[in-house]
């Protein structure tokens, strides 16, 4: 195992190595990044992929008319893609939040 | 005949390759992804990526089937655009920041694996060549529809076209010729939707159902195969092969054996009454397939490398999203329509062809009806032009690397001109067999299929390769043979295999929902059983992966 590993190509390491206090900001980093996806990700997941259930669960809802569009077609051939967008634009803000927390807490590190 | 079509058709061309010749003065080298990579923006990138992502499938054959199938096929254009916020949540920074320039790219970063990366070799092929098939099938439609010529022959001439034009470089992935694509395949389905639209408030509004489709227009239908007519009154009549039907305006269309199209109420309203519980299960399945399946694309992960950064790179994805969504909402307006002004369409079953036909059909032979008509033709040229040209590029890349060379470090991009020919002209031949036998598919359908292979192949394999530290070699090519094979054996059966019924035809025709999960367990799992060989430096890569670019310098 060790000499399979010796073999493999070096990757690229950043300036410095990891100590372990940076290895633990950056598991603190994946672990925000991925809650915010998945919370995200629920988002869609319930407001779109509930419709086909809702659809048969709740016809009255599939046949309903809004200004003389039936339902299911305005929100699937209209509004699921600003609803996408909006997703979309909130993630990349949280997103950079967090990158921008990290990269503070990391100058914070350096600079102690 | 229109014409228009053919000098529009010749233009579309020669200012794609003018285009790109002009491009071609900024970069020197056979692609712009490494010299151009610090001076695209992300708005310039995104129409890019838009426009080598909205293939023949989007433009033709979302409109087709809506024209067939009406509401539950509005899933596809959803899938398509979610798809990009699938990439945006778990792929887009991290892989841009991995360095990896193509899927056996990143199975060499994240898992230096020499035998992984030859399997993600044979998937790429294999999802670039299923995607290519639906490409070529809607150029022969086309050319089919536009100068009368058989599918055949279209199919094969554009495909030739399109290979010699690769191979030869003459057109390269240039980002600008990318952009303009976009921008003409949103402006030739947008400016004809907006004088249909007028035209058809000029006409009163017709309802579009119920009651049945009717003729607007005198219309003439030659019949293909021995059929029977079903009338809304119920009346039938059996019609042979070749007959030649005559409608006047205000006719009803009769409904035609052997044309599977939805009626009435089941074409307005969600769910198939007809199939139930496997109704639900193929919606939710192609929900799956393309939502996750977008990722999983050989041309679409390349562009991404032209960005400089990871949150660029999610910038640029947010741009695609909005540009994507955009463009979907026209091909709707294009069904819809068509239930009213080409109800012969429903007869014949060519309804991938409204998009082409539905300009001349609603507003007359007029100057502007046939304008009209080249202008959306122009535009299924971009569509076929850009997407092909664009993953033809990107297997023949791979073939060309991993393949002819035997290279697997990705590191030397070595070997001729000649070898790069040889491996376009192979990524080309299998595709442009596979179009002649699938006449019968709907264009969208078999794009759908290769979205399957790559949900349940790829999107594992570069999920868990991101988030998850535990992932292994051997459990990444379990999962990937687990359910990226059985998602190929599905579109095999529903493509070659004999016809099936019921719940066999459901579970293959739309494998996603279960060889995704299957994928997921299998990766999961095997990775866990083999523990001892998670790469030592992980640590390492998940710090490049997911640290912001700034912060990496000051570590």
């Amino acid at each position: 195992m060790l000499a399979q590993a010796a073999n493999r190509e070096p990757p690229a390491e950043p300036a410095g190595g990891q100590t372990p206090v940076t290895a633990a900001l950056v598991r603190g980093l994946v672990r925000a990044q991925l809650a915010l996806a998945l919370r995200m990700a629920l988002v869609v997941v319930v407001g779109l992929g509930g419709l086909p259930l809702l659809f048969v669960v709740a016809p009255d809802v599939g046949q309903a008319k809004v200004v003389g569009v039936t339902l299911p077609w305005l929100l699937l051939g209209a509004a699921a893609f600003p609803f996408l967008v909006v997703v979309g634009l909130a993630y990349v803000r949280l997103a950079e939040r967090n990158e921008q927390d990290f990269a503070a807490v990391v100058a914070r590190e350096r600079d102690r | 005949m229109n014409p228009y079509v053919v000098p529009t058709l010749v233009v579309v061309t020669l200012v794609t390759v003018g285009i790109g010749l002009y491009g071609l003065r900024f970069a020197r080298t056979t692609s712009d992804f490494l010299v151009a990579s610090r001076s695209v923006s992300p708005a310039w990138n995104a129409a890019a990526i838009s426009g080598e992502y909205l293939s023949a499938a989007s433009f033709l054959g979302v409109a087709g089937l809506v024209l067939k199938y009406g509401v539950d096929v509005l899933w596809y254009p959803v899938g398509f655009a979610a798809g990009y916020l699938a990439l945006l949540l778990f792929v887009a920074a991290p892989l841009r920041r991995s360095g990896a320039f193509t899927l056996p790219d990143f199975c060499t970063v994240r898992l230096h694996s020499p035998g992984l990366r030859r399997l993600a070799t044979v998937f790429v092929v294999c999802i670039g060549c299923l995607y290519l098939v639906p490409q070529l099938q809607g150029a022969g439609l086309t050319l089919a529809t536009v100068t009368g010529s058989p599918y055949a022959l279209g199919a094969v001439v554009v495909g030739v076209v399109v290979t010699a034009n690769v191979a030869l470089g003459g057109m390269r992935a240039i980002t600008f010729v990318q952009a303009f694509q976009y921008w003409l395949k949103l402006t030739a389905l947008a400016v004809p939707v907006v004088f249909l639209l007028m035209q058809w408030q000029a006409d009163g509004r017709p309802a579009v159902t119920p009651p049945e489709p009717t003729f607007a227009v005198a219309t003439t239908v030659v019949v293909e195969n021995d059929a029977t007519l079903t009338l809304p009154d119920g009346t039938t009549e059996e019609v042979r092969a070749g007959t030649v039907l005559t409608y006047e305006p205000g006719d009803p269309a009769p409904q035609v054996s052997g044309v599977d199209a939805r009626h009435g109420l089941d074409w307005l309203l969600p769910g198939d009454p007809g199939a139930g519980d496997r109704g639900l299960f193929a919606t939710y399945s192609l929900i799956l397939a393309t939502f996750l399946g977008t990722m999983g694309l050989p041309h679409v992960l390349v562009r991404f490398y032209t960005n400089p950064d990871g949150a660029s790179a999610r910038r640029t994805t947010l741009v695609v999203l909005a540009l994507v969504g955009l463009f979907y909402l026209l091909p709707t307006l294009y069904g819809v329509l068509g239930r009213i002004y080409t109800p012969q369409l429903l007869m014949t079953g060519q309804t991938d062809a409204v998009v082409l036909l539905l300009p001349e059909a609603a507003l007359g032979g007029g100057t502007t009806g046939r304008l009209l008509g080249a202008l959306v033709a122009a535009g299924a040229l971009a569509a076929f032009l850009s997407t092909s040209s664009g993953l033809l590029t990107s297997v023949a890349g791979v073939l060309f690397t991993d393949v002819l060379h035997g290279d697997t470090n990705g590191t030397a991009r070595r070997g001729s001109v000649r070898d790069f020919r040889a491996a376009t002209l192979l990524a080309a031949s299998v595709p442009m067999a596979l179009s002649l036998g699938v006449s019968g598919l709907d264009v969208s359908q078999v794009v759908g299929l290769a979205f399957a292979v790559a949900a349940s192949s790829f999107c594992p394999l570069l999920v868990l390769g991101i988030w998850w530290r535990g992932l292994t070699d051997a459990g990444a090519a379990a999962g990937v043979l687990a359910g990226g094979g059985a998602a190929m054996l599905a579109v095999l059966m529903t493509v070659a295999g004999p016809p099936l019924s019921g719940w066999p035809a459901a579970l293959l025709g739309q494998p996603a929902a279960w060889t995704v999960p299957l994928a997921f367990t299998v990766m999961v799992v095997g990775s866990l059983l083999t523990r001892a060989r998670v790469p030592a430096d992980v640590g390492a890569t998940m710090l490049r992966l997911h640290a912001p670019e700034i912060a990496l310098k000051k570590l």
